[in-house]
């Protein structure tokens, strides 16, 4: 559905990186995985809208982005932007509402289906209880947790989410990625950035290495998250592993070998 | 449904903050307006005199009682109704608009702006509605500028960049009125701006609350019907475009409206400043963020919080003090305590 052809991509007059080519398929869970500052931000940032191309073409349903009003795409695409601090103390119930937007005419508030359609998506995403909480008080992970039931309220057929799983503890990684599964089951597909290749295992169907702002591999999680390929992308010594008791590919660093940053 | 009816009661409890303690509030204090003074009248003769007045008939009270309300009081509380109403309200806007709760016309180099238009508008003795004109356009043009240097200088905290580029604008703006100052007519032309830079009220007449009311209702009416789209402005300005908003239009459109509001406001008033930084905040703490309650909060408070104050100023001293001076030292310290005590959701 969302498709980058020849893609080439960064602010100005800096690009950041090119020949960028994928097709995200409906439903399906797509994992970005690269070193810091490869441009994961960037080409999202682009393959939304939200910054021209340099060159090439992003196209939603094969029509050109650019073509797209801001809310006939936000109401095919969702967007989990990594959780910033809020300034004013919303409640929970009034962001997920704020997801209702390009299905509000400009003048209009939420309707009584808007509502329910915000309460249905935190019940969806299993924070029901924090409706009336306000943003501001509530923890990381329920921000985020927040955030995808806000993406999940657009009814879009696609959410991208930058680093889902960025500073969230153990527990709340495991469930936003749980979420992501749950999501890709429901027909809603998922394009995620994540620094742990573990999660590509956990959800993705398929898995691209950025490096340089180029994508170097894209597959199957099984056939592209080789312990060489991964070395290659971060650096370091890279173990991967079968873990029966999780039911699947686990990956860690070697701590003893990454003494130096080459 | 059990769950819908234990939800309705704290909304209910919500919306009665939101709109009935406001609204008390302003009611106890326009009569309190209208009522003290030199020349004291009971609350029920004020309202006998108000309603005779609207109906045309004779109120049967001593003509004095009646040109004191109608004619010397009246004009003056509708004044500082419609200035602290529309100051409010633009604040809360701007607090919105630039993702703070410390950014207000006074921060943003709006009032000073708008000073400057005026002030010249003195000095080169053109017209009320020129003078105006210039006001809003003096506006305008400060808080452009500091966004635009808001937005030039990235990477940095945005915020700060916000209030010191305002800062440094407002002192600009403020030699410059300090020049014209320098160069006016001391007789004609430096009375009538000291005067006006201090603020006051107390020449307000019922014609020039028909003049600005235009003004302030057009500013007001994309603020009403946007009052939902608002909240999404106080988003991040990516987040709110991926959530299908188009930012660019509705920010002008509303910068544009608070600017008006606040250029007309100032038009008659005169620099008035710390309203438009407090009442916004107070209102966020009765009504809580929803642009759709907190803009009626701020309305009502504004105005309220003006007339109170402006009452003050008139019956405290045997000479009037000026309002700006009043508004100050109630707002600085209340700015001071904010700024000590200030809870996340507050900032």
């Amino acid at each position: 559905m969302l498709a980058a052809r020849d893609l080439a991509f960064g602010y100005g007059r800096a690009p950041v990186g090119r020949d960028v080519t994928l097709d995200i398929e409906p439903g399906e869970v797509f994992c970005l995985l690269g070193p810091n500052g490869c441009g994961k931000t960037t080409l999202f940032r682009t393959l939304l809208g939200l910054l021209p191309p340099r060159a090439g073409r992003v196209e939603l349903d094969g029509r050109p982005v650019a073509g797209f009003s801001r809310a006939a795409f936000a109401r095919r695409v969702g967007y989990v932007p990594q959780a910033g601090a809020p300034t004013f103390p919303f409640t929970v119930l009034d962001v997920v509402l704020m997801g209702r937007a390009s299905r509000i005419a400009t003048f209009a508030a939420p309707s009584p289906a808007d509502h329910a359609a915000a309460r249905a998506a935190l019940e969806t995403i299993g924070v029901a209880h924090l409706a009336g909480r306000r943003f501001t008080e509530i923890s990381g992970g329920e921000r985020q947790m927040t955030l995808i039931a806000r993406a999940l309220a657009q009814e879009p057929g696609l959410i991208v989410m930058d680093e889902p799983t960025a500073s969230l503890d153990f527990g709340n990684q495991a469930r936003v990625i749980e979420r992501i599964r749950e999501l890709g089951a429901r027909g809603i597909a998922v394009v995620l950035s994540t620094h742990d290749p573990g999660h590509a295992f956990a959800c993705a169907n398929r898995v691209a290495l950025m490096q340089r702002g180029r994508i170097v591999a894209l597959g199957p999680p099984d056939r592209v998250l080789t312990a060489g390929a991964l070395q290659r992308l971060y650096g370091v010594a890279v173990a991967v592993a079968w873990l029966e008791e999780a039911g699947r590919h686990v990956c860690a660093p070697s701590i003893a070998e990454t003494g130096r940053i080459p | 449904m059990s769950g819908d009816r234990a939800a309705a009661a704290p909304a209910r409890v919500a919306v009665a903050l939101a709109w009935g303690a406001p609204l008390l509030l302003l009611l106890a204090v326009v009569l309190l307006a209208l009522g003290v003074g030199r020349y004291p009248v009971s609350p029920p003769d004020i309202l006998r005199i108000v309603a005779a007045k609207l109906a045309g008939l004779p109120s049967g009270l001593p003509e004095t009682a009646e040109t004191v309300v109608w004619q010397v009081r009246l004009p003056r509380v509708g004044a500082g109704l419609l200035v602290g109403a529309a100051l409010a309200a633009s604040g809360a806007v701007y607090q919105g608009l630039f993702r703070n709760p410390l950014v207000s016309p006074d921060i943003l180099g709006v009032s000073a702006g708008a000073s400057l238009g005026a002030v010249a508008g003195i000095f080169l003795s053109l017209s009320v509605a020129a003078i105006q004109g210039l006001a809003f356009a003096g506006g305008l043009v400060a808080v452009a500028l500091v966004y635009a240097i808001g937005s030039a200088a990235r990477g940095r905290d945005p915020v700060l960049v916000l209030v010191l580029a305002g800062v440094a604008i407002g002192a600009l703006l403020g030699a410059c009125i300090s020049l014209l100052k320098v160069l006016a007519d001391p007789y004609n032309q430096l009375p009538a701006i000291t005067f006006w830079l201090l603020g006051s009220l107390a020449s307000a007449t019922r014609g020039d609350l028909f003049s600005i009311l235009p003004a302030i209702l057009l500013g007001l009416a994309p603020m009403a019907l946007l009052r939902w789209r608002m909240n999404l402005l106080t988003l991040d300005e990516e987040e709110a475009r991926a959530l299908g908003v188009e930012t660019a239009r509705l920010r002008l459109v509303l910068i544009a409206a608070a600017t008006l509001m606040t250029a007309a406001a100032v038009s008659i008033s005169g620099i008035i400043g710390w309203i438009g930084l407090l009442v916004p905040h107070v209102a966020r703490a009765l009504a809580g963020p929803d642009f759709a309650r907190l803009l009626p909060a701020a309305l009502m408070l504004g105005g309220g919080y003006l007339v109170a104050v402006d009452t003050l100023a008139r019956t405290m001293a045997p000479i009037e003090v000026p309002l700006g001076i009043l508004t100050a030292a109630i707002g600085a310290p209340f700015f001071l305590w904010l700024l000590l005590t200030a809870r996340q959701g507050w900032r």
